[in-house]
């Protein structure tokens, strides 16, 4: 069974028109107009039990909307939504026993004071059990490092401390679902890393089912198996990371550190027949463009080696932020009926 | 409800918490309530002079009256319209309905828990204070003592039942500033707080007698001064009973309509 399921899932929001000028602010007064956006534009997806899913997209691509339906704030326009086998909006109260949810940008901790108080009063909310809370939030301080910080008022916690302990309060309960939104922004490596380590570790022992959306890549090839990409409220892209670097990477270089100098026209000799492009770094090194799918880098590299002192060897893929960046820019619309096609 | 009774105490709890973790609201607010009290009393007895009574109400009445409705204000008031508006403002009220609670009910927990703490370090500390200063009259019987307690807990049900409304509002324009502060000033005017509804000329006090905010101040502190009494105590019981069922329809009816239309601001 899945444990997210959306079908044909829309949300159109009225805007507002304002008119120009003074003439058009009086219009206004006495008859508004409105424009209708979709934010989210027909989506269909599955999230299977037990899966990390990265929601991934440009500010305004509806990623935050999606979120809001899937966790019952907001109502669908028209589409079908059933998460944990229910329908988020309605009975929400029942609905969001079972999941978690954070905000990057928003805390659900009471601001001025003890962060314990906080979970306590998440504890009578969602009704644990003495014993499991007991449990569950040693085994999550211990894990988060927060026994030092419990007593803090909210408002005094650095943001890496705030967040995990938003983290923490988001699991109290033992939520099969995980919602997160953004929620290593503003973080620094340090805590991004903890985080995603700790996601991680409670997502294999717990099975728990993690959403999250987020603007840096490094946490999606951390942490994610799929990875959905939004745009303007359609769905571009929904596979695995690693197809997503395949079709859309371009080729991969390759950096050799020397210990005699060679000139290029030597290595432009040694690599003759194949379709690479060779660049001058300095005295003792340079680097090779090894285009996609048209040359294997194990080629490139045989013919190299034995012919040339090597002391050094890197391999560079072109990484995810260039990818994406790639097809952000690309505005997608047509390569991205190609990218969803192909992926049917 | 039941099973969320324990959340709902402890959301009182927090409450008083974040009440004690701010204590220089707290001192101010015994000032400012000090002076009001004492300004008013000295304006009444200005302005009774060498009258005996004035609207009906002794001089003696007056005074009580003054000092028993601004301890049952800091017992009924709270900023709930605001909380709710700046959270509807900010998106934070998304966050609230990721929580398996109601979030009025809430909310009203919460503004009880501040009520509660201002009655408990403020108003009863305060009472006998003006008291020792002052010259008031409390009244001598139990009975009298209980179901005033009782009415100004319907004080604060209806009040807060006004603050959601007001609140609730933001949900459906983009500013409801004006509003609240019209309520407010509509709250102290109107209930009986600044001038007793006696003493507004007859056609608005029979608009007066229609609207809910009566029921917040003048029928608990006519029942305490004993210009209520006998079963015109009860008649003035009933009227908040009334009010407080009533008002629970619109509020339940917007909240629905906001559930629909809700925009959470801020992507």
């Amino acid at each position: 069974m899945s444990a997210i399921h959306v079908n044909h899932l829309r949300k159109v929001f009225k805007v507002q028109k304002n008119r120009e000028g003074l003439k058009g602010a009086f219009q206004d007064l006495f008859k508004r107009q409105y424009n209708q956006v979709a934010a989210v534009d027909d989506i269909s997806f599955q999230i299977p039990r037990g899966e990390i899913c990265g929601y991934i997209g440009e500010n305004g691509a509806g990623k935050s909307t999606t979120i809001k339906m899937l966790t019952g704030i907001l109502v669908p326009s028209s589409g079908q939504i059933e998460v944990n086998g229910m329908i988020p909006y309605k009975d929400r109260e029942k609905f969001v026993r079972g999941i978690g949810v954070v905000f990057g940008q928003r805390s659900q901790l009471w601001w001025d004071i003890g962060v314990i108080e906080s979970f306590q009063l998440l504890k009578k909310v969602y009704r644990v059990p003495e014993n499991d809370f007991k449990m569950r939030l040693d085994e999550i301080v211990e894990r988060l490092q927060l026994s030092e910080i419990l007593n803090r008022p909210v408002r005094k916690l650095s943001l890496g401390q705030r967040m995990r302990c938003e983290l923490a309060a988001s699991l109290l309960h033992n939520p099969s679902i995980l919602f997160l939104d953004e929620p290593t922004i503003g973080l620094d490596i340090v805590v991004k890393t903890e985080i995603r380590e700790f996601l991680k570790e409670m997502n294999q022992k717990y099975e728990t089912t993690i959403l999250l959306t987020t603007h840096d890549l490094q946490d999606i090839e951390a942490l994610c198996s799929r990875v959905i990409m939004l745009d303007q409220g359609h769905i571009i892209y929904d596979g695995g990371l690693q197809n997503l670097k395949d079709k859309w990477g371009k080729g991969k270089e390759v950096h050799f550190q020397f210990q005699k100098t060679y000139p290029l026209s030597t290595l432009h000799d040694l690599t003759k027949g194949l379709n690479v492009k060779w660049f001058k770094e300095n005295e003792l090194a340079a680097k090779v463009w090894i285009p996609q799918n048209e040359v294997n880098v194990s080629d490139v590299l045989s013919r190299i080696v034995g012919f040339t002192d090597i002391s050094d060897i890197k391999i560079f893929e072109t990484n995810t932020d260039e990818i994406v960046r790639e097809i952000y820019k690309s505005g997608s619309a047509e390569k991205a009926k190609e990218v969803v096609a192909s992926n049917v | 409800m039941l099973p969320m009774f324990s959340a709902y105490i402890d959301m009182i709890r927090i409450r008083f918490l974040m009440m004690l973790a701010y204590r220089v609201n707290y001192y101010s607010g015994i000032i400012i309530y000090a002076i009001n009290i004492g300004a008013y009393y000295f304006l009444w007895k200005a302005i009774y002079g060498a009258n005996e009574t004035l609207g009906e109400f002794t001089v003696l009445q007056m005074t009580t009256y003054v000092a028993v409705s601004w301890m049952a204000r800091a017992f009924y008031f709270n900023n709930l319209d605001r909380e709710i508006a700046n959270e509807i403002k900010d998106g934070s009220v998304a966050v609230q309905l990721t929580k398996p609670y109601p979030y009025l009910i809430f909310k009203m927990m919460q503004g009880l828990g501040e009520g509660l703490f201002r009655l408990l370090l403020f108003s009863v500390p305060g009472m006998v204070i003006v008291t020792l200063i002052f010259q008031i009259e409390l009244p001598t019987q139990f009975d009298v003592w209980l179901i005033f307690m009782v009415m100004i807990f319907f004080s604060f049900l209806i009040n807060s039942q006004i603050n959601l409304l007001t609140g609730m509002f933001a949900f459906f324009v983009e500013n409801n500033e004006g509003l609240m502060r019209f309520k407010r000033i509509a709250v102290d005017l109107f209930s009986g707080l600044i001038i007793p509804i006696s003493f507004f000329p007859g056609w608005a006090k029979g608009v007066l007698e229609w609207l809910p905010f009566q029921a917040i101040t003048y029928l608990p502190a006519s029942v305490f001064t004993r210009r209520v009494v006998g079963d015109a105590i009860y008649n003035a019981f009933i009227v908040q009973v009334i009010w407080f069922l009533f008002l629970s329809i619109p509020i339940y009816v917007i909240w629905k309509m906001a559930r629909r239309r809700l925009v959470v601001q801020g992507g």
